[in-house]
């Protein structure tokens, strides 16, 4: 697979990829859209403007590591800053799934992105990659390494580490066609 | 890294330069996010040069985690969403 992103007019970038590729970006969208939960419904006020009930730190490391903490020394204001915060995270990141989704061909074939495209595609690719990476265990960078030494001998952890390498190239392609000229 | 001379005009956030004001905002190193990656969001979200976000890019990668701006409370509550949003692992904190 050789997918690469290359520049196009206007801040925008273009992509060819193959039918394989296609659905391969296509699931792993809709894995996101399966990890980052819809936010739950509520009613009120806190509803109207986008605050949430509770707001604890998801157990699912990979949760965590979507939706981090943003106080390490303050609990009381990590969870008031999830409460606030939290469910527009959660839209964001559904919404751009969504437009990476919708803007695969099913087939493969030619794909031109816009500028704001771009930021949702980048924005994805990171959630894939952070989201695989963590649930193959990646906390350092002497972990990456292990994985690539322990794919070359597992064929089950093959499979996985070789779909994290390569969206690994592909978003490397993409922040470089996409780098502000 | 390749370095492309690039340079964007200036900085859209100012008060980053502000000696007065407590709060920062920190990225942390982690395994997945890439060093160019880091450096477009730095870039992109702060308007930096590309000199200066790719020297804070590796402040995070050898040193673990770096400063990338400081501000009004509010104001770094802001960049932290915005980091998250980008993947990056972002927090704040007064500045002791």
């Amino acid at each position: 697979m050789t997918a690469r992103f290359r520049s196009a007019p206007h801040g925008g970038v273009r992509l060819r990829i193959s039918p394989d590729e296609a659905r391969l970006l296509s699931s792993m969208a809709e894995l996101l859209l399966r990890i980052v939960e819809e936010p739950e419904q509520q009613d009120g006020l806190a509803a109207l403007v986008g605050i949430s009930d509770s707001a604890t730190r998801p157990a699912d490391p990979v949760l965590a590591r979507l939706f981090p903490d943003a106080y390490t020394d303050d609990s009381a204001a990590a969870t008031d800053f999830r409460r606030y915060t939290e469910n527009d995270l959660r839209r964001h990141k559904r919404e751009n799934a969504r437009r990476v989704a919708a803007a695969i061909p099913a087939e493969g074939g030619e794909i031109t992105l816009d500028a704001d495209d771009v930021q949702a595609w980048l924005k994805v690719l990171t959630d894939v990659r952070l989201s695989l990476g963590t649930r193959m265990g990646l906390e350092t960078e002497e972990d990456v390494h292990a994985l690539r030494a322990a794919a070359s001998r597992d064929e089950s952890l093959a499979a996985a580490a070789h779909i994290y390498e390569w969206l690994t190239y592909v978003q490397e392609s993409l922040v470089q066609a996409a780098w502000p000229e | 890294m390749t370095a492309l001379p690039v340079e964007l005009d200036e900085p859209r956030i100012e008060e980053h330069n502000r000696p007065d004001v407590p709060w920062v905002t920190i990225v942390w190193n982690d395994p997945v996010n890439l060093m160019s990656y880091v450096t477009y969001v730095f870039q992109k979200v702060f308007g930096y040069s590309r000199a200066k976000a790719h020297k804070l890019m590796e402040d995070v990668h050898y040193q673990g985690k770096a400063v990338v701006s400081s501000g009004t409370r509010e104001e770094m509550e802001r960049h932290v969403a915005t980091l998250h949003e980008y993947g990056l692992w972002a927090t704040l904190q007064q500045d002791r």
